[in-house]
């Protein structure tokens, strides 16, 4: 499912060059948007679509590590010198 | 009579703006009431930030006047593209930024107590005087950001409160001048963060998103009803100038434009075609790079470690492409009906020739009758703006009292209260600035602006990515990413501002944050490969396996 995720994220930036639809300004979605602009208004929905399945999926932090996280205080940082 | 009706609806617009104000103030009061007193609750807010308010913070910074004066402005201009160059890819980038560089960079903060992005640059790259490059740099990339805030912001006060004073600013038509406009945001912000810290920065910036995005509706459906409707404001423009209904154009978009120009001058027709534009391939597909700058903005890295859960990054991951749709989308059809729509005498609304950043405000001014209407959704405009110069202020004081004075002079023994204080005083120092630099450059273009601030963040973005992914990235490697970026961007940024215009600036074709992200990952790989890796006890602190 991971691998999915990737390759819905890769089809999301190639869709973005939609060079099919930019000598045409027809049809109005909903009477009013271009066609150009509603393709790029789908990407955006596409792009929550594939956020959701990514923290579905892919989410980097797992529940014990983040529970240990928010319990831990650690200090504000008090940097050690470097070279 | 008419002059008399546009004093009061100014004023009118004008104690709508005030009142909108004063509740900012307020708002910072309450959260001055939450604060801890510790410099930890001053630059982070403790840490305890929720999704919601996570959010509305991260979307609300990266919303200023860019997305509105600047989105409307550059639809004007160049058409629909605007929303494919900057929107969808930012709505995919956005999120894959805060998804693998936000919750990777809060886990960090919140292990080591870092509080400012160059604390983690500092023991990362094992260089104690990273900072001492970085910080410049930072502070030299988000002025412009600044900049765009108060010039946008201070164009829209004054447009919207024609009439005001005819007599006192008979200039400005008695509207609020720019200097006024620009000194009451500088000040309104300075008030609520000076007070409330990061949490007062959080909780303005919930409210005044949420402001935005509603008003920003409401001020479409306004708009296109005094147009006759979406449907009809959008027909408007495919008969006079179809070619702002897409990207690319043709051989016919020029001879219509011809055709249509000779009507005009012959007095045939009212309304003046604008000359089609375009958007190169290459230029709408380098567009890709610029929302890498979120990666690297030094405000939203501070909001990142206010979250108190990496569970609190999941709204925003989803919600982000979402909200800055239903901001975007609204203001870029009104750019581009402002191209062809006209009033009931048949005279463009918008006159050929008008500045872009003063295309939305004169639309607001035109067909937006009602004054208090007017008011509130220019206080939706600069709530987008303000939202944007709280966070910027707030981390560039939190740079300046951790990484510059806490660590170089004080050697990290500043007491809270004393880091409390530098850090608002180095703001007004900063705010004082930005305020000076918008009366001296207050025709700039907003989106031009833009752009080249995003592209520095931008270039620097290899830097936060090799840091956290790629354990062999070295010290120098590091400091040849920045010198790179610093160099090869320099370079370009003086060799585009010979440019005139509107005109975007390419090179080879490209758009210039290309080149440089690429000269500088090049810079990185190759430098950290020739330099000695870096230390286990480096790799041990910041990768899970070393």
């Amino acid at each position: 499912m991971k691998y999915l995720v990737y390759l819905l994220f890769l089809a999301l930036v190639l869709a973005h060059h939609d060079f099919w639809w930019w000598d045409q300004h027809r049809p109005f979605i909903f009477g009013t948007i271009p066609v150009g602009l509603a393709w790029h208004v789908g990407i955006s929905l596409g792009a929550a679509f594939v956020g959701i399945l990514g923290i579905l999926f892919c989410w980097p932090v797992d529940d014990d590590e983040e529970e240990a996280l928010i319990e831990s205080a650690a200090p504000p940082s008090q940097s050690q010198e470097h070279s | 009579m008419i002059a008399q009706a546009a004093g009061n609806s100014g004023m009118v617009s004008l104690v709508v703006i005030v009142c909108y104000m004063v509740m900012l103030i307020a708002l910072g009061y309450f959260a001055s009431r939450s604060f801890k007193g510790t410099s930890a609750d001053y630059f982070v807010a403790s840490r305890g930030i929720g999704p919601f308010v996570l959010l509305m913070s991260l979307f609300g910074t990266t919303m200023t006047a860019f997305a509105i004066i600047g989105s409307s402005g550059e639809a004007y201009n160049a058409g629909i593209g605007v929303y494919g160059k900057m929107v969808s890819w930012s709505g995919i980038f956005h999120s894959f930024c805060f998804f693998l560089v936000g919750i990777k960079l809060w886990r960090l903060g919140k292990q080591h107590g870092y509080m400012t992005q160059i604390q983690f640059f500092r023991d990362r790259f094992e260089s104690n005087n990273i900072g001492l490059l970085l910080f410049p740099i930072l502070v030299g990339l988000i002025i412009p950001y600044l900049l765009m805030g108060v010039i946008g912001g201070a164009t829209a006060i004054e447009k919207i409160t024609t009439g005001a004073f005819p007599e006192m600013f008979a200039a400005t038509k008695g509207g609020l001048p720019f200097w006024a406009g620009g000194l009451m945001m500088c000040v309104v912000v300075l008030i609520y963060i000076f007070f409330g810290g990061v949490r007062g920065a959080a909780w303005a910036n919930a409210l005044q998103t949420s402001i935005f995005v509603v008003l920003g509706i409401v001020m479409f459906v306004v708009i296109a009803n005094k147009l006759g409707g979406p449907a009809a404001a959008t027909e408007q423009v495919a008969k006079y100038n179809p070619s702002y209904l897409k990207v690319s154009i043709s051989e016919a978009d020029h001879e219509r434009f011809l055709a249509q120009q000779a009507a005009f001058e012959a007095g045939e027709s009212k309304v003046q075609p604008r000359e089609p534009e375009a958007i190169p391939p290459l230029i709408f597909l380098t567009y890709m790079f610029i929302p890498f700058s979120v990666a690297m903005f030094p405000h939203l890295f501070q909001h990142w470690l206010t979250a108190k859960s990496a569970s609190s990054f999941k709204l925003s991951v989803v919600m982000h492409p979402l909200l800055m749709m239903l901001t975007w989308l609204p203001c870029v059809l009104i750019g581009i009906w402002a191209t062809s729509a006209t009033m009931p005498d048949g005279s463009l609304v918008i006159p050929i020739g008008t500045p872009q950043n003063s295309v939305l405000p004169i639309m607001i001014a035109k067909l937006v009758k009602s004054p208090i209407l007017g008011g509130l959704v220019t206080a939706g405009v600069l709530a987008a703006i303000m939202s944007s110069l709280d966070s910027q202020f707030m981390c560039l004081g939190s740079i300046f009292t951790n990484d510059i004075v806490g660590h170089y002079i004080a050697h990290e023994k500043l007491s809270d209260n004393t880091k409390v204080l530098l850090g608002r005083g180095f703001i007004v120092v900063i705010v004082a600035i930005t305020y000076l630099l918008a009366l001296q450059l207050r025709g700039a273009s907003v989106f031009k602006l833009g752009v080249w601030c995003f592209t520095g963040f931008a270039s620097l973005a290899p830097l936060v990515f090799g840091a956290l992914y790629w354990k062999r990235l070295t010290k120098m490697g590091a400091y040849a990413t920045i010198l790179t970026a610093v160099a090869v961007g320099g370079y370009l940024f003086w060799d585009a501002s010979r440019l005139e215009g509107t005109k975007e600036p390419t090179i080879f074709g490209v758009m210039p944050v290309a080149l440089i992200f690429a000269a500088s990952t090049i810079a990185m790989f190759v430098v950290s490969l020739m330099t000695p890796a870096p230390s286990h006890a480096t790799l041990k602190k910041f990768f899970k396996n070393p």
